[in-house]
């Protein structure tokens, strides 16, 4: 095993020094990505729900990996790096399954939020929704 | 003050000891935009109040200021090419850019909160807007924290020492890049 | 040889002598200065942790008391003391001592490198640690008192003063709990990084000494766990401060999502503070059973594993919060299920008991105890962690009495343990065995006095966070209140206990007999290094040739094997 870690530092460097050649054009990249921006503002404008959600965050996941990948070089570190941010999101997606059923809820078991559920029906039906105008029904 | 501990300058995880350091830093900043997002979406699905005030949010300027983002990125990695080629001087005049991208950014945003604020729209005029303006301002005083560490860094760069630093700010500056990628169709564009 | 760095050391040191005394206690980088600064900030802590349970135990068991050196205790002053007897014994106890202290001393000790990876982002983790306790003791006088809401900071309780009755003591406090996450931040990013790069040459993933790998698991456990109530701290503190309503219902917040931010950290953190005590146990076990850790590779898993399922069982902290009953199922499966790997280690750890050549030491009979109390504590868990069980049992003294019994072995077992047995190294003085064991028996019988009665009157129902029981007829039974009192004077007799430590402690240290460098004749690292170690540990860097627990190895003419000897 001190072989092996003694190999990965060499491995390590190895690629290190082979980067310049992997990485490619930045430039590239970075027009790719202004490409990617474009389309995801051009998204709305269709008017579509489920097409805006793809052009929104669809893309922005496709943007964070490039990022990563391209500038942040998170393929050119060691594996467990990759693990390590991917656990942390594992971990953050775990805690939106466990919180997510109480918190978007407006009533349980024993409990309610009258004084909310009341202005927000005032609000809904009253002035306020004359205020916010056509967009409140999007 | 003295010189670094032999600690540092070992490698047994096969990575340099600053370059692994910043990916925990990264990691543990990740939960805690995570919890305040998750938080934010929850209530973003479950709440019709937050669709007509998602809709007072100006695209444009998101778009604008994502777009002085990703140019600062471009030039943060510029300048980590250039550290590796060592050219000191070059990374450094990359890093100022990159900072000159932050503060267009800054200014850009704070612009937007005054129209924001003009409009009544204010941290606590609605959920909605307490996260609108708590996740972007927790977002800023990470770029406004980038910029200064990338002022110290730019300093010594250009010197031409400690130029693996160079790298390790802009991977941070990317993560920050990475973070407002995400905030800008969550708090801009999904209405 | 070994003296020429001390020599070296001492000569640099004179270089600045007007400063040196100041900077070599309070300004240095060193990790066996920061470990102790560490150390002795934390016990600080606990002695004022433990007056606060003194003075409320007293108004508990004898209502309306002038408790001798604080008091009457008022219903808000109540609370304030149990609020913060529980933060204080966690985050500026446990934590600080069993992560942070004995993190920075044993990782560079033994993994056989010089210092932690960054110094000086080690000295500023604990200058913001100390900045937190500044803030913390400030809250405790300002208008309305320290924060009186109890330590899991609930809203609308920690958000509106209007109920909370703190105005100014809530903020604080949330800022002082903050600003230690954020040194923890710092000192776990250290810990990490050096265990992970800077071992010895020839040290293998599974030369690691266990102890080791259990901080660098906690360390990682935290750093993970902690980002969304950082979060979550920010928006109560806009919450109190600024008119933001994240967690007021009536403008269409939610306080449940508190709770969810809250132990999403807080029951990882119940694993971030066990698992250095475990580490430590499992280095005592080994060397004073003289036998090789039983199954380390398994022991290493199943504290991964651990460490995973910690992070799927939280909710069980709020089954009667109003949570989906859905929720409460799959949560009580999880909860059942992490008992798996902790019964496990401990089952792990009498089978390295079984068999060996045990001397009955100070250190050893605190990590024999850790055993027996924390398996008390954990088989409690099992009623608490059955979402139907829990439904009556939430809230009263047995859920009390359960997590002290986990907590005070993880906390103040695992700080003796480890202290005895490495305070040889950490001072270079011997420390009294025969007052240690009187110590150890004044503290371990009067622990269960106090905690055993607690379970019965958790289970006859008595509530906690009740200021006066004379108040509530049905509780007010006086075969309670007797159990009560019961529990109120063994803790005074377990108190009392606690001077002989301090006195063996400061005896200790200046006049103890003088020690060798391997007292116990151990195998890991840190125990060939001069005792105290000097500036840079080593002379020359250590080379690691075997694992840490070759004990009663046959053919060899002694029973251990350091890991840096060549045969």
């Amino acid at each position: 095993m001190g072989n092996q870690a003694q190999h990965a530092v060499s491995h390590d460097e190895h690629a290190h020094a082979g980067e310049h050649s992997h990485h490619g054009n930045y430039v590239k990249i970075y027009l790719i990505l202004l490409v990617l921006l474009v389309i995801s503002i051009l998204g709305p404008e269709i008017g579509i729900r489920w097409v805006t959600l793809i052009t929104a965050f669809g893309i922005a996941v496709v943007k964070a990996y490039m990022v990563a990948k391209n500038f942040m070089h998170i393929t050119f570190a060691p594996r467990y790096v990759a693990y390590l941010v991917g656990t942390c999101l594992i971990f953050m997606l775990l805690f939106f399954a466990g919180t997510a059923p109480d918190v978007m809820k407006f009533s349980g078991t024993n409990w309610q939020k009258p004084a909310w559920e009341a202005a927000h029906a005032e609000a809904a039906h009253g002035g306020g929704a004359a205020a916010h105008g056509e967009s409140a029904h999007h | 003050m003295s010189a670094r501990p032999i600690a540092t300058t070992r490698s047994a995880a096969g990575m340099p000891t600053g370059r692994l350091a910043v990916w925990w830093v990264i990691a543990s900043e990740i939960v805690i935009f995570g919890g305040l997002l998750g938080s934010y979406v929850m209530f973003r699905l479950s709440h019709d109040s937050f669709a007509s005030d998602a809709a007072n949010t100006n695209m444009y300027i998101g778009a604008f200021n994502t777009w002085v983002l990703l140019t600062s990125s471009l030039f943060a990695v510029l300048g980590h090419k250039a550290a590796e080629e060592g050219n000191g001087p070059k990374a450094a005049r990359m890093l100022w850019l990159t900072v000159g991208g932050g503060a267009v950014f800054l200014l850009v945003k704070t612009y937007e909160w005054y129209e924001k604020i003009h409009h009544g729209h204010t941290l606590s005029s609605s959920t909605f807007f307490s996260f609108y303006y708590t996740a972007a301002g927790l977002h800023a005083l990470h770029v406004i924290a980038g910029m200064i560490i990338m002022l110290f860094v730019a300093n010594t760069a250009r010197k031409n020492l400690e130029l693996h630093r160079v790298e390790l700010i802009g991977i941070y500056w990317h993560f920050v890049d990475v973070v407002w990628i995400f905030l800008f169709p969550l708090l801009y564009i999904a209405k | 040889m070994a003296t020429a760095p001390v020599t070296h050391h001492d000569a640099h040191g004179h270089g600045h002598h007007e400063e040196s005394w100041f900077v070599h206690y309070f300004w240095s980088t060193d990790h066996k200065m920061i470990a102790k600064q560490y150390m002795f900030t934390g016990m600080a802590m606990a002695l004022i942790g433990g007056f606060f349970a003194y003075c409320f135990r007293m108004q508990i068991a004898f209502p309306g008391i002038d408790v001798p050196g604080f008091g009457v205790v008022s219903p808000n002053e109540y609370n304030h003391l149990i609020t913060n007897h529980g933060a204080i014994m966690i985050f500026w106890v446990a934590m600080p001592v069993l992560i942070a202290a004995f993190g920075n001393y044993l990782i560079p000790l033994m993994i056989g490198c010089d210092d932690m990876v960054f110094p000086k982002l080690n000295r500023l983790s604990y200058q913001i640690f100390l900045l937190s306790i500044v803030v913390l003791i400030a809250s405790f006088f300002v208008p309305g008192g320290g924060f009186a809401g109890a330590w899991t900071m609930y809203p609308p309780l920690s958000a509106k003063p209007e109920y909370g009755l703190t105005p100014l003591g809530a903020s604080l406090f949330v800022t002082a709990v903050a600003l230690e996450f954020v040194a923890f931040l710092m000192g776990g990013i250290n810990f990490v990084t050096t265990a992970m790069n800077s071992r010895a040459p020839g040290m293998r993933m599974y030369d690691i000494p266990m102890v080791v790998w259990m901080i660098v698991i906690a360390s990682i456990l935290f750093m993970a766990s902690v980002g969304p109530l950082v979060a979550g701290a920010v928006m109560l503190l806009f919450d109190q401060n600024l008119g933001t309503a994240f967690f007021n219902p009536d403008k269409g917040g939610d306080p449940v999502l508190w709770q969810h931010l809250f132990w999403f950290f807080g029951h990882p953190e119940v694993y971030v503070v066990l698992l250095p005590t475990v580490g430590i146990v499992a280095e005592i076990i080994t060397v004073f059973a003289r036998k090789k850790l039983f199954a380390y590779r398994t022991v290493l898993y199943t504290a991964f594993g651990t460490g995973v399922l910690s992070f799927m069982v939280w909710a069980h902290h709020q089954f009667i919060a109003g949570i989906d009953p859905r929720m409460a199922n799959i949560f009580t499966i999880t909860t059942l299920l992490i008992s798996i790997p902790i019964a496990e280690m401990m089952f792990v750890y009498i089978a390295t008991l079984y068999g060996g050549a045990i001397t009955l030491t100070t250190p050893m009979l605190w990590a024999l105890s850790f055993i027996a109390t924390f398996l008390v504590g954990g088989v409690t868990g099992i009623f608490l962690g059955a979402s139907g069980a829990d439904i009556y049992l939430h809230d009263t003294y047995f859920v009390l009495a359960h997590f002290h019994y986990t907590f005070f072995p993880i906390a103040i077992i695992g700080t003796f343990a480890g202290l005895s047995y490495w305070f040889p190294k950490m001072f270079g003085r011997m420390m009294n065995e025969t007052l240690g064991k009187i110590h150890f028996w004044g503290t371990i019988i009067p622990f269960n006095c106090i905690f055993i009665p607690l379970f019965v009157l958790g289970a006859a129902g008595e509530h906690r966070r009740i200021f006066d029981y004379t108040n509530f007829s049905e509780l007010a039974r006086p075969e309670l209140r007797q159990l009560d009192q019961f529990a109120t004077i063994s803790l005074l007799v377990m108190l009392g206990f606690q001077v002989l430590f301090l006195f063996n402690l400061f005896y200790s240290l200046f006049w103890g007999p003088k020690a060798e460098k391997n007292p116990w004749k151990a195998n890991t690292l840190e125990w060939t290094a001069d005792s105290p170690p000097p500036h840079g540990n080593w002379p020359e860097l250590p080379r690691v040739y075997r694992g840490p627990y070759e004990y009663s190895v046959p053919g060899r003419d002694q029973d251990y094997w350091p890991q840096n000897a060549q045969n």
